[in-house]
């Protein structure tokens, strides 16, 4: 409804409300942490919503290893820094395989994170867990609900969706099924940033620019994190560049840019026309983000 | 300091360029990346605009728009969120679930077609949802031959339907949605329209000036920080509140007044509707997850039967009688719905007889829940009279409720203990308590045989009491005229003087039309079963319509009475009565005599 709140005001009213209602209704919820601006956000308004007490909620990151270094000492970081729980699983197969982004494409993606996030829920027995996606990332995700409701083993089917109205959800689960909450849906790119910036959230260092050894392939600007990138004769040259979006870092592309804080990023993000996800080469790959979330990627 | 935020529900038939306009709206606000830009303008015909749009798999294939989808675009003076309703399959489901989040209507006409019944369905939902502010954009006003001409016409067209469905306000703007005319910019070549764009309407919407609401917030979930002070969380559904406010938890009668209010750890004066709260009370009460916090002065209705509204969105058809799950703000209960009054249809607003409700049907049923709850109606507060239904065995949601008027208010008045009970005052009398309840249609008879009934038991010395329908309307019930609404208060009204009069010692002939089912129930639970015997006064309408004793048939026939029973209202005729009176096969003195001897065989005083 609309009120004399502002904008963001009005979005952290309701963020804050679709996450106690999560949280009061489910037996085992989890936080996907991933370390990245949305989960940043996502973290500050659990806390918010639960203060003076501990948010009802474990945070659960699965890792890929793949991350960049920075992503893990800033997880660490936040999680002591607000008293909570932290599970980390990787997927136990994945890592007997040595499955990586370089030398298994596709394979990368879901074994890591698909099967990594399913191994995680299964084995914790989550029956809801809260995710910092958002409506206006990609078209598919326009029409995903809130509430949404995963089977039992994870799928997601469009058809199968529950109509929400008002300000009401529907936490009702059978055996074995369970919910992707989403609570910053109603969120566009420069709210997170504008809210970041009013609220003073701490991110990694990764989202503001900065001299980085990068190299160029395929058009994309990659950045080298450690000596696990090989290098094909390439020289890394230092260039100052930004992420607008954290995944794998061999997977995420960097842009050149001079922000170097939010209200920096604000005017580029106003400016600017390319597409938040455009530096995900993953969701280029065969299957697309909507096949994915079908077989229960978040 | 970022724009204030609408949310806009959109809607239009297949066809008419609902998906070209709204690509065209965030192609014109910059919304689109750059890519995506050059995609869409591909072609040049909006085709390609459109299926900018399409986000499932499934919906590519198929060329349609299957669900809900959620846009986002902003100016510097508006943030904006465009709920996108497809106008087919699953329309009224789809159009309920975005209408009931919605502040505007944004409604697709093609001005090659005018308005046609989609037009008037989705009116007809919106108003239903409450949405007061509507923008009708005539697309395609580039091709008709002579667009002044046409635009008129359609205008009146819709000022007609706005009027006719009961919209509050709106706008009608020409549009080009391939070209972007008067969508984000004012055309240059329409000299017959020099108004707004459709973009500057919803930059310039400011909500209709809500009369003072009462301060509602429904609780979610109970904060213990350290030590012993507890936080009630919860977001305010209407009103204001501020610290040193007195505030009532209800169902119940504790009060207290407001110490602190929060958001986060942040310590506020004074919190508005919208917020996500925490407030603390100068004293410990009682209070927990689906309690509601009210100002003392203004409570809201705690009762456990309501007329309801009901959109049902389920697979399966509503079962009457069936325990859902309802939802309404924080609070979850069992319920039954009624079979319903009648069905909408959502084309004419027409009330039809229905027995059941399908997916997709909007219809009027009485709701009972398994304990009190707290609610205002609907018009008066979405939150706090909006609901969900829940089937027990899948999860599914299977309806959209909204609450018109409870119909057991306790609204913190206790029922007060009589000494001197029923019984007692019918002992006194010698007698039982009764009621006789005559339905039938208007001209039946039912009030010619229910005195002569009155005269029988006079003769046989016992006390009783005729409410007659007409007489009630005169005095108690004048404010009420016959729409359905008016009907079912009509009787619940009579319902509570006959259960008095019962609680009197006694015997009440009570003789209405009352037409539904539903209500002649709700007098039954309202007295106990064993006290109600519902006579049923059976002529055809043919033969009640020959005798027109009042000359009501002949007005209704006339169009001069509106919602007549039997001709535009329906007439429920009841499953079990316990007498039936064929008037058809006997006069109105036998049929007293039946009725009486039955009565006297009930109260003991004869047997055979």
């Amino acid at each position: 409804m609309m009120t004399a709140l502002d904008l963001l005001d009005t979005l952290e009213a309701e963020a804050i409300h679709i996450v106690r209602e999560a949280l009061t209704s489910a037996s085992n919820p989890l936080l996907l942490f991933s370390a990245g601006k949305d989960s940043a956000v996502l973290l500050h308004l659990v806390v918010k919503a639960f203060a003076p007490a501990l948010p009802p909620v474990r945070l659960l990151h699965v890792d890929t290893t793949w991350k960049f270094a920075e992503m893990y000492r800033y997880r660490d970081a936040v999680v002591r820094a607000n008293g909570l729980e932290l599970i980390v699983h990787r997927n136990p197969q994945a890592v007997a395989e040595g499955i990586n982004p370089f030398d298994h494409g596709a394979l990368h993606t879901t074994m890591w994170k698909t099967d990594g996030l399913k191994q995680a829920l299964d084995a914790l027995g989550c029956d809801l867990a809260l995710g910092g996606a958002r409506r206006d990332e990609e078209r598919t995700r326009a029409k995903e609900r809130i509430f949404s409701l995963r089977s039992a083993r994870h799928g997601w089917d469009p058809r199968r969706q529950r109509p929400e109205l008002w300000h009401l959800f529907n936490t009702q689960v059978q055996d074995g099924e369970s919910l992707r909450v989403f609570p910053l849906s109603d969120w566009t790119e420069i709210d997170v940033w504008r809210y970041i910036e009013r609220e003073g959230i701490a991110l990694p260092d990764l989202y503001f620019a900065a001299p980085r050894p990068t190299v160029i392939r395929d058009g994309n600007l990659f950045v080298v994190d450690d000596d696990r990138f090989p290098l094909d004769g390439e020289t890394p040259v230092e260039r100052v560049v930004r992420f607008r979006s954290l995944g794998c870092y061999p997977l995420t592309a960097a842009i050149e840019s001079d922000a170097r804080d939010c209200a920096a990023i604000i005017t580029e993000l106003v400016e600017s026309d390319a597409g938040e996800r455009a530096g995900r080469t993953i969701d280029r790959e065969d299957s697309t983000l909507e096949g994915k979330k079908t077989e229960g990627y978040f | 300091m970022s724009a204030t935020r609408v949310k806009i529900v959109a809607c239009g038939s297949i066809d008419n360029g609902k998906s070209t306009l709204i690509a065209r709206l965030l192609l014109d606000t910059g919304k689109l990346t750059s890519d995506e830009r050059e995609a869409a303008l591909r072609g040049g015909d909006g085709a390609a605009l459109a299926s900018l749009l399409d986000g499932l798999a499934a919906e590519r294939e198929q060329g349609i728009t299957i669900d809900v989808a959620y846009r986002y675009f902003a100016t510097p003076r508006r943030s904006v969120v465009l709920i996108d309703c497809p106008g087919h399959e699953q329309y009224t489901r789809n159009m309920v679930t975005g209408a009931s989040n919605a502040d505007l209507a944004l409604v697709l006409v093609d001005a090659t077609s005018g308005v046609t019944t989609q037009t008037r369905r989705h009116c007809r939902i919106a108003h239903l949802l409450g949405i007061e502010d509507y923008i009708f954009a005539l697309n395609k006003i580039d091709l008709v031959a002579d667009p002044a001409k046409v635009f008129a016409e359609h205008s009146r067209a819709i000022d007609a339907l706005a009027g006719e469905t009961g919209l509050a306000r709106h706008n009608i703007v020409p549009v080009v949605a391939t070209s972007g005319a008067n969508v984000a910019s004012r055309a240059s070549d329409m000299p017959f329209y020099t108004g707004p764009s459709v973009l500057e309407l919803v930059e310039d919407f400011a909500p209709a000036e809500t009369t003072e609401a009462g301060f509602r917030l429904p609780i979610q979930t109970v904060l213990r920080g350290d030590g012993s002070v507890r936080r009630l969380a919860g977001t305010v559904a209407s009103g204001a509140v501020a610290i040193g406010d007195v505030i009532v938890v209800l169902p119940g009668e504790q009060h207290a007044t407001i110490a602190a209010i929060h958001v986060g750890t942040t310590a506020i004066d004074r919190a508005v509707a919208g917020q996500s709260i925490a407030i603390t009370l100068d004293r410990q009460v009682d209070c927990a997850r689906g309690d509601v916090i009210t100002t003392a002065s203004d409570p809201a209705i705690v009762a456990d039967q309501f007329k309801a509204d009901i959109a049902w969105l389920g697979d399966k058809p509503m079962l009457a009688g069936r325990a859902y799950t309802l939802k309404l703000a924080t609070q979850s209960v069992s319920a039954t719905v009624h079979q319903p009054d009648y069905r909408l249809d959502i084309e004419t607003g027409q009330h039809l007889a229905a027995r059941t409700l399908r997916k997709n049907d909007i219809g009027t049923a009485i709701v009972t829940t398994g304990r009190d709850i707290v609610s205002d109606p609907y018009n008066d507060n979405r939150i706090m009279g909006g609901f969900i239904l829940i089937d027990r065995e899948t999860g599914d949601t299977v309806a959209a409720g909204m609450i018109r008027h409870s119909l057991s208010r306790s609204q913190n008045i206790a029922w007060q203990q009589a000494s001197v009970d029923r019984d007692a005052h019918a002992r006194q009398k010698g007698q039982r308590a009764k009621i006789l309840w005559f339905t039938g249609l208007s001209g039946a008879g039912k009030t010619t045989i229910a005195n002569l009934v009155e005269q029988r038991l006079y003769a046989a010395g016992l006390h009783s009491f005729l409410l007659d329908g007409d007489n009630v309307r005169m005095g108690l019930n004048k404010d009420l005229g016959f729409t359905q609404a008016d009907r079912v208060e009509n009787i619940r009204r009579v319902g509570e003087v006959a259960r008095l009069m019962t609680d009197a010692g006694l015997i009440v002939l009570a003789t209405f039309i009352s037409p539904f089912r539903a209500e002649r129930e709700l007098v039954r639970a309202m007295v106990g079963d064993g006290d109600f015997i519902e006579i049923f006064i059976d002529t055809p309408l043919a033969i009640a319509e020959d005798r027109d004793v009042k000359g009501l048939y002949a007005k209704a026939r006339r169009g001069e009475i509106k919602n007549f029973t039997g001709l535009d209202s329906p007439y429920e005729p009841p499953e079990d009565p316990q007498i039936r009176v064929d008037t058809t096969a006997m006069t109105a003195v036998e049929a007293a005599e039946r009725i009486a001897r039955y009565l006297l065989r009930e109260l003991g005083t004869i047997d055979d």
